[in-house]
């Protein structure tokens, strides 16, 4: 039985970097460490077919022996469905498992608690703002029932009252 | 002519779970699929085993190509046993799944996935138990696998992903030493067919079979939970709902006992690690019991007794007797009936009082004597009292051992009373474990509870993150039939333990020759 040395290299440097991240705390690293070492061991499936040979199909004037292992082609077939099954459902569950870390249980109804959120900071805002008029033009009525103290103070305040109605009108 | 019906029991879960899947939101008609589905395996089943018992050769090539060169479908007695108990117990868990779920208005099983990944899960475990070769039980693994990681994490709540997380990453190693292992095998022998391996394997060097052999019981091992391998079980099985549990404590490790038995029939009948075996399995019997003393939570207490309980199953195979076998395929028929039984009892508690933990329960007694009963006969008959089939399981072990000891044929004679001196102590722990949880929720009175101090609880452990359950005082009808059927049926195995136990010897009589297996597989020789 004749393998390829490279093929047995690529195995070994797979495996050992597959195992020492699968080592890490972090899923996302255990998933890519779990992929490296299933890839290296369908290399050592493949290792074991033996020396390379025609295609296996067997049609007239082929010789069965030369004809390269079609069972662990077959055996690697199987186990890469198997593993992007397995593969897909772990991206899921780092996905989750991120999510509860990130926001925790409640979590689940974030989205609509951020839309809550959002109408309710728009509503104050606008309360708000309207609150800030309101005030200013209570000031600047105060504040011409006192009294001209000044003239150019009293200029100042006529125009920022304009101004404030103006842009009120504006809106 | 019965031959035709084995493809079926893996196919018809199969069809079942894409039928359910498409039926998504009918939950009625997702239910119907699925119960008469397994209900179906399940005759089906008890008609293959008619037909193996009355010596029907039972091996199927799917596809067309011979043996080895196939995907090989093989049904023995002890496959059939198997079949048949296996797809009674997930029956009677689905029903009370189904109990549950309608009581629940759905809120454990919120999407429509509970029911398909239910009846992959079961068309694994029958996969596996009739693969006739290493990559198809490889397959049957991880069609089991795959839906018990989506059982485990329903719902996706964090106590269930960190649990989950710790279970999948388990699983995958153990997948990954069972591929390399039948790489290697198949490099060293140029076959993956489990009858032309048992030809194959005793051909090689034994220091080659030595590591082969290895290999496969780490890989098996795991899925066994057998001690130093078992560590991953008593943290991952306790989060998931309770039929999910049950199911699992039943069935999956017995997978794995299933594995473990053929690689030392059939395939590495010639070379034999007796003495690891006994060893592993005594110590799997008394760490493994210590372990559930310390626990309040039942839950945890059962996953402990449950690891523990396999080591008399791996004693059994050590032994590799005519009557070790037949031992241990009847201990494995009484353990998967009784631990899902307990499983599904605990869930009931769990409804009902409202907790799990000896500590936070008191006085279900007189709130509910019928539950009470439904714990106390299973609970004694997994701590072995006399005339359960617990008690019958292990004499029979124990009996096996004590021959062989006297024959000195497996290992050291000294080793094997050891370990029969390991398994009666476990078996009383378990008793005094189940018998104190008992006592202090069914008896002790519900006034009690409050600042209630007691030597029997001074070192008990509260589950780490015990989820806090709101009880509902009602035990919806359905759940309460589905887990009083299987106390009934544990008591039947009691009751029909004479025929039973025939037939396990008859099977074991068939797994102790590994020429029966591959003349079943290879009528003709092989070429």
């Amino acid at each position: 039985m004749t393998g390829s040395l490279t093929l047995v290299g690529l195995m070994a440097v797979l495996f050992g970097a597959g195992i020492s991240i699968m080592l890490e705390r972090s899923l996302t690293r255990v998933l890519i460490g779990f992929l490296l070492v299933g890839n290296s061991v369908n290399i050592l499936i493949y290792l074991m077919s033996g020396s390379p040979g025609l295609a296996p199909i067997l049609n007239e004037g082929v010789d069965a022996a030369e004809i390269s292992d079609p069972l662990p082609q077959a055996f690697i077939l199987t186990a890469i469905v198997i593993n992007l099954g397995i593969t897909a459902f772990m991206l899921a569950l780092i996905y989750r498992s991120w999510w509860l870390a990130q926001l925790g249980v409640k979590g689940d109804e974030v989205d609509d608690v951020t839309d809550d959120i959002e109408d309710a900071e728009e509503a104050a805002d606008l309360i708000r703002s309207s609150a800030a008029d309101d005030a200013a033009i209570q000031e600047i009525i105060d504040a011409s029932d006192e009294g001209p103290e000044d003239l150019d103070e009293e200029l100042e305040l006529e125009a920022a009252a304009r101004d404030h109605v103006e842009g009120g009108g504006d809106r | 002519m019965t031959a035709v019906l084995v493809p079926l029991v893996v196919l018809l879960p199969l069809l079942g779970a894409a039928a359910a899947l498409i039926l998504g939101r009918r939950r009625r008609a997702q239910m119907a699929v699925s119960a008469s589905v397994l209900s179906a395996v399940a005759v089906i089943a008890i008609v293959l085993l008619a037909a193996v018992d009355g010596g029907e050769p039972m091996a199927v090539t799917v596809g067309g190509w011979e043996a080895p060169f196939g995907i090989l479908l093989v049904v023995d007695r002890l496959s059939a046993i198997m079949l048949i108990i296996s797809a009674i117990v997930l029956l009677g868990v689905l029903i009370y799944a189904v109990g549950q779920g309608v009581a629940d208005r759905h809120r454990e099983t919120p999407v429509s996935i509970f029911y398909p990944s239910y009846l992959i899960l079961s068309a694994g475990v029958f996969n596996a138990f009739i693969a006739g070769d290493l990559f198809n039980l490889y397959v049957g693994f991880e069609i089991l696998l795959s839906a018990s990681y989506v059982l485990l994490t329903l719902g996706g709540t964090g106590e269930r992903i960190r649990a989950g997380v710790t279970y999948i990453i388990v699983s995958l190693v153990s997948s990954l030493f069972f591929l390399s292992a039948i790489a290697l095998i198949y490099g060293a022998t140029g076959t993956a067919n489990i009858a032309h391996l048992s030809v194959r394997i005793a051909e090689l060097p034994s220091n080659v079979q030595l590591i082969l052999h290895l290999l496969l019981l780490i890989a098996f091992g795991i899925k066994a939970a057998v001690f130093p391998l078992s560590f991953w079980l008593p943290d991952s099985y306790p989060t998931a709902p309770a039929p999910v549990t049950a199911v699992f404590a039943g069935l999956l490790t017995k997978v794995g006992v299933y594995a473990i038995i053929r690689t030392e029939t059939v395939i590495f009948a010639e070379h034999d690690l007796t003495v690891l075996l006994m060893i592993i399995g005594g110590l799997t019997l008394l760490i493994g019991i210590l372990g559930a003393l310390t626990q309040a939570d039942i839950k945890r207490l059962l996953s402990f007794t449950l690891v523990s309980h396999i080591g008399y199953m791996i004693f059994g195979i050590a032994v590799g007797t005519e009557l070790g076998y037949a031992a241990t395929i009847y201990y494995v028929v009484h353990h998967i009936t009784v631990q899902t039984t307990l499983f599904l009892t605990t869930g009931l508690i769990e409804r009902f009082g409202g907790a799990t933990s000896i500590n936070r329960l008191a006085g279900l007694l007189k709130a509910s004597p019928l539950l009470a009963i439904l714990f106390f006969i299973p609970a004694l008959n997994l701590g072995g009292i006399p005339p359960f089939s617990g008690f019958l399981g292990k004499v029979g072990l124990f009996l096996a051992g004590a021959d062989d000891a006297g024959a000195d044929a497996a290992g050291p004679a000294w080793l094997i009373w050891t370990v029969i001196a390991a398994g009666t102590i476990t078996s009383l722990i378990t008793l005094y474990a189940l018998t104190r949880f008992w006592n202090m929720v069914f008896w002790r009175r519900r006034e009690e509870l409050e600042g209630y101090e007691s030597v029997l609880l001074e070192s008990v452990q509260e589950a780490p993150e015990g989820a806090t359950v709101t009880a509902t005082r009602t035990t919806p009808v359905l759940m309460v039939a589905a887990t009083t059927a299987l106390v009934v049926l544990t008591i039947l195995l009691t009751v029909f333990a004479g025929p039973l136990f025939d037939l396990t010897s008859r099977a074991a009589a068939n797994l102790v020759d590994p020429d029966v297996y591959v003349s079943l597989v290879f009528p003709r020789g092989i070429r």
